[in-house]
Parts: structure tokens; C-alpha cells; sequence
């Protein structure tokens, strides 16, 4: 082939950049629906419910009458849940995690732990609640309560979470794994000084973004039972006695935020509708907010990491 | 000159692919003994087997000795621990490794792994290390920086200090200037000229010239097999084996 002078070349990169520029724009399409739909979700449900977002919605109970009906065991429900549930994925999906990485050896029988659990992660959530009301709240006794909604949405997000650990385990260089063993170090000196430390700014962001998942699943806490009229808080885990600690929350019935919506949704009455549109905008900012904060923990965390 | 480590029999098998063929060399005390040879001869695969690195990953096998003198034990003996000999040796690697921690955490790091924690010693131990890699006085304002933030130079140099933090009765160096730019080469070259006379060296390197320049001692390696060990001078200037001047001759490799 002849060598191309410039006007040919030219017209060449003029052919082929028209490919660039589609693909941008195809790009950009794709993009803006997405975003746009997500907008229009949450600025059409502030608007429904902008009437109702005032103080006294959050710290109001349900209530017969739309105009006095509040979140307050909603969100303190939904808190409490929560905070069982990380208490709980955490340490199980971060050593389960750190295991498999670090201290299975690789046979047959490690592998098919690795492919159970990314398939756990599909495992539809009503499943999980089936699990979670033939197993917790029957088999262990512990009733329809925050504990059994906590260890649910908890196995819920296993999966999530060691997936996160292991990802976040095999970014460490083997370089800086060497140098600790070459010092001497013993495995849990290595996992404990250094695989720990670098690897949480992944597992953080892991977490919480299963927390935000699971802060909205509605079908396996339904199953279990918890309740949508809730005119009560559970018992307060700090006392004014000793041990000033009290776990009797954990055996208390509770509601969620997804359920009170759900239960303002269904109602006949329109007055309710901007209840639920203002708690699921707060539910939606929620979960934005938790995503935020696991975006800003990584950016801090990976900060004094280079590598 | 007494011998402070000795290699015998040794064969080394990734697998089933035989990587190291009866190797036999003896590493002589506070002298710097160089391992020279082209790519994929073997050179890193013998130098690893000194701190029982192999036995991190799954499928390397020994078979034969490697002593340790005084005490004569054989560090590839299934009865000792992996970390026992870790303890004894350290290494320096090819691309300079800090931990994401400060300085002065990274020169300690091998002094807390031996349970030492008392601010006071740590810190006389530390500085005695960096004294001893040439790097004190660059850094002794500021051991509670990050430690990447030390050029490449240094950073080998800080490595060089954890790895000496703990009094090392061998130590182990991997190509370690091979990422490094020719000032940053020459610092290193003169540190080991120097740290001899505190530490027997063995140090692997792919520069002829780094050998010849360093080392008092220099083992031709090619394909897993030792083809020529002797005095550095003799190497170069009156090789025994063919093999070993054409290598040195640049006529291959």
C-alpha cells in the first residue's frame, strides 16, 4: 500500500473520529435517561410530600388521621434494625472473607465455597425471609422482633460483604505481603497488621453499600412479621440503672420505613399518599446519604494508600 | 573467612518444572557473594529458598540443604518453621516495598514482630538501622511521614534499613537497584561495600558490572545449574568455563 499523504489522512481521522462522536452521544443518552428518570422519581415524590416534611413527622406516630401521622417508629425502627444487621454481617462476612483469601488452601472444596456464595448473593430476599421465619423466629424462638429482622437482612448481605473483603484483600500487592512475611511475621501478624488496615477502605465501602440495600428490603422483613401499626418504641437500649445497657429492645416487635410506606400507600385515603411520598423521599436520601458517606470513607481511606 | 552459609544438593522443583539442579556454593561471613546469570537461570528462585519464600505459595518443593553456621541447621528442613528462618534472614527486594505506614513504623515493623514495643528501644533501634542505610540524616525530621513519599532511592534505602532493624545474620538482596535510576544505584552500591563488614551479603543482580564493582564472591548461574563459582577477580578476568566467559564477554544473555 502506497504511504497516505496528509489530505487522505486527514479525511481518514475525519471518518473515523464520526464513530467517537456517536458513541459519545449514544453515551450521554443512555446516561441522561437513567439520571433523569431517577431525578423525576425524587423530585415528583418531593413534591407530593414537601406538605409533610416538618418536624413533627419524625417524631409523630402512625395515626388514623393522615395530617398527624408521623415516621417515629418507622426510623427508629429501621435504625435499630440496622445497627443489628451490620453488628452482625461485619465481623461474620469480613472473617469469612479474610479466610478465603488468606487461609483456605486451594482444593475442590474451597472452590465450591467461592461459587455458593456469589450465588447467595441472588438468592431473591423473600427466600431469605422464608429462611429467616422457619429458622429464627420458630426454630430459635426468637419471635417477630428486631433481632430476627437484623440477622436476616444480615445473611441478606453476606454475600455482599465478604465479596467486598476478598476484592478488597486482592488489591494489596504481594509486594507488601512479602516484605511482611520476609520480616518474620506469622499469618495473623500480616492479616492483622497490614491485610486489615489497607483493605478497609474496600470493606467499608462494601458494607455500606449492602447496609443501603438492605435498608430497603421490604419482602423478607414483611415475612417475618413485623408489624405496620405501630403506635410504640422498643425499649431504650440505655437505662438509668445498671448495667445502663438493656438488650430488651432486641426482642421487641418494631415497623421499618419501607413497611410504613407500603402500609401509607395502600390506603384509600390521598392524604396518606403524601405521607408515603415524603418518607420515601426520605428513605431514597437515606440511602444516597449512605452511599455519599461510603464514597467519602474510601476517598479518605485510599488517601494515604499508594501502591 | 569462615563459611557462614552453605548450599548442598540442593534442587528446587515449581511443580514439575525443575528450577534448581544440585546446586553447591558455600556463602562466605561478612563477604558480599554475587549471583549473576541471564533471565530465567535461576538466580531469584536459589535466593529465595534462603528465607523459605517458596513456602508462601502452593507446589514448590526442595530437595537437599541449605546450612546455616554456626549452628549448622538446615533451613529447608520441614521441621523448622518458615518464620524461624525469616527471623534469621531478611531480604531486600527488587522493587522497593514500604508499607503504607510512616518511617518510622516501617524500619520498627520487624522489631514489633519480634514483640519489641517499648517506645525507647524502638527508637534507638530505628535510628541505628537508618544510620547504618545512609539515610538518617535525610529523614531523621520527618519519620512520621508516609513512607511513599521518599523518592525511589530512598525508599530502597528505608527497606534496607527495616531489613537491617533486626540484626540479620544473612542478608538477602534481589536485584535491588534494578528499578532504580544510576545515582540512586550508586548510593546503594556503596552502602552494601559498606554494610559488609556488619553482615554477610548475597545478592542477586542481572548487571555484570554491579557484580564486578560489589562482590567478593560471584556464582554464574545458567538454566538452574551452577556453571562457575570463585573469587570476583577471577571471574571476570580468567573464567574457567566457557560458558561463563561468554556470558561475561556479552557474546549471550
Amino acid at each position: 500500500m502506497a504511504r497516505l499523504d496528509v489530505t487522505q489522512i486527514r479525511a481518514l481521522i475525519v471518518r473515523h473520529k464520526r464513530w467517537d462522536i456517536i458513541f459519545g452521544v449514544v453515551g450521554i443518552v443512555c446516561l441522561a435517561i437513567g439520571l433523569m428518570t431517577f431525578a423525576t422519581l425524587f423530585v415528583d415524590m418531593l413534591l407530593d410530600g414537601y406538605t409533610r416534611l416538618k418536624p413533627d413527622f419524625f417524631t409523630s406516630f402512625p395515626s388514623r388521621r393522615a395530617g398527624e401521622a408521623g415516621i417515629l417508629s418507622a426510623w427508629v425502627g429501621t435504625t435499630l434494625v440496622m445497627i443489628v444487621t451490620a453488628a452482625v454481617a461485619v465481623p461474620l462476612g469480613v472473617a469469612a472473607g479474610i479466610y478465603l483469601e488468606e487461609y483456605a488452601p486451594s482444593n475442590w472444596m474451597t472452590d465450591i465455597i467461592e461459587i455458593n456464595i456469589s450465588n447467595l448473593a441472588g438468592v431473591p430476599s423473600i427466600v431469605y425471609g422464608l429462611l429467616a421465619l422457619g429458622l429464627f423466629v420458630y426454630q430459635f424462638g426468637l419471635g417477630q422482633s428486631i433481632a430476627t429482622a437484623g440477622l436476616t437482612l444480615a445473611l441478606l448481605i453476606l454475600p455482599v460483604v465478604i465479596v467486598a473483603t476478598r476484592e478488597a484483600i486482592r488489591a494489596i500487592p504481594s509486594a507488601i505481603r512479602e516484605a511482611a512475611y520476609a520480616l518474620g511475621a506469622t499469618r495473623w501478624q500480616v492479616v492483622q497488621g497490614h491485610i486489615l488496615p489497607y483493605s478497609m477502605g474496600g470493606i467499608l465501602t462494601g458494607v455500606i453499600i449492602g447496609m443501603a440495600r438492605a435498608i430497603g428490603e421490604t419482602a423478607p422483613i414483611i415475612t417475618i412479621g413485623a408489624l405496620t401499626f405501630i403506635a410504640f418504641l422498643p425499649p431504650s437500649p440505655v437505662t438509668t440503672e445498671l448495667p445502663f445497657l438493656s438488650f430488651e429492645w432486641l426482642k421487641s416487635p418494631f415497623t421499618v420505613m419501607p413497611i410504613q410506606i407500603f402500609n401509607w400507600t395502600s390506603r384509600p385515603d390521598p392524604a396518606f399518599h403524601a405521607n408515603a411520598a415524603a418518607a420515601g423521599f426520605i428513605l431514597v436520601f437515606m440511602t444516597l446519604a449512605m452511599n455519599g458517606l461510603a464514597i467519602w470513607l474510601r476517598y479518605r481511606i485510599r488517601r494515604n494508600i499508594k501502591w | 573467612m569462615s563459611v557462614k552459609a552453605s548450599a548442598e544438593g540442593l534442587d528446587f522443583y515449581y511443580g514439575d518444572f525443575h528450577a534448581l539442579k544440585n546446586i553447591k556454593m558455600p556463602i562466605y561471613e561478612k563477604r558480599v557473594t554475587a549471583l549473576i546469570g541471564p533471565s530465567g537461570c535461576g538466580k531469584s528462585t536459589f535466593l529465595r529458598c534462603f528465607n523459605r519464600m517458596h513456602d508462601l505459595y502452593p507446589g514448590n518443593r526442595y530437595r537437599g540443604e541449605i546450612r546455616l553456621l554456626p549452628d549448622n541447621v538446615n533451613l529447608l528442613d520441614k521441621a523448622i518453621d518458615p518464620i524461624e528462618v525469616r527471623m534469621r534472614l531478611s531480604m531486600v527486594f527488587q522493587k522497593p516495598n514500604p508499607f503504607p505506614k510512616s518511617i518510622f513504623e516501617n524500619v520498627a515493623y520487624g522489631l514489633r514482630v519480634r514483640g519489641v514495643n517499648k517506645r525507647a528501644i524502638l527508637e534507638e533501634k530505628v535510628e541505628e538501622a537508618l544510620r547504618d542505610a545512609a539515610l538518617w540524616n535525610e529523614v531523621k525530621d520527618r519519620l512520621n511521614e508516609q513512607a511513599f513519599n521518599l523518592s525511589g532511592g530512598q525508599q530502597q534505602r528505608m527497606c534496607i534499613a527495616r531489613a537491617l532493624a533486626t540484626e540479620p545474620e544473612l542478608l538477602l538482596f534481589d536485584e535491588p537497584t534494578s528499578a532504580l535510576d544510576p545515582i540512586a544505584t550508586a548510593s546503594i552500591e556503596e552502602l552494601i561495600a559498606e554494610l559488609k563488614d556488619k553482615v554477610s551479603i548475597l545478592i542477586v543482580t542481572h548487571n555484570m558490572q554491579q557484580a564486578a564493582r560489589v562482590s567478593d564472591f560471584t556464582a554464574y548461574m545458567y538454566l538452574g545449574e551452577l556453571i562457575e563459582y570463585g573469587w570476583t577477580d577471577d571471574i571476570f578476568v580468567k573464567p574457567k568455563n566457557k560458558q561463563t566467559e561468554d556470558y561475561i564477554t556479552g557474546r549471550f544473555g
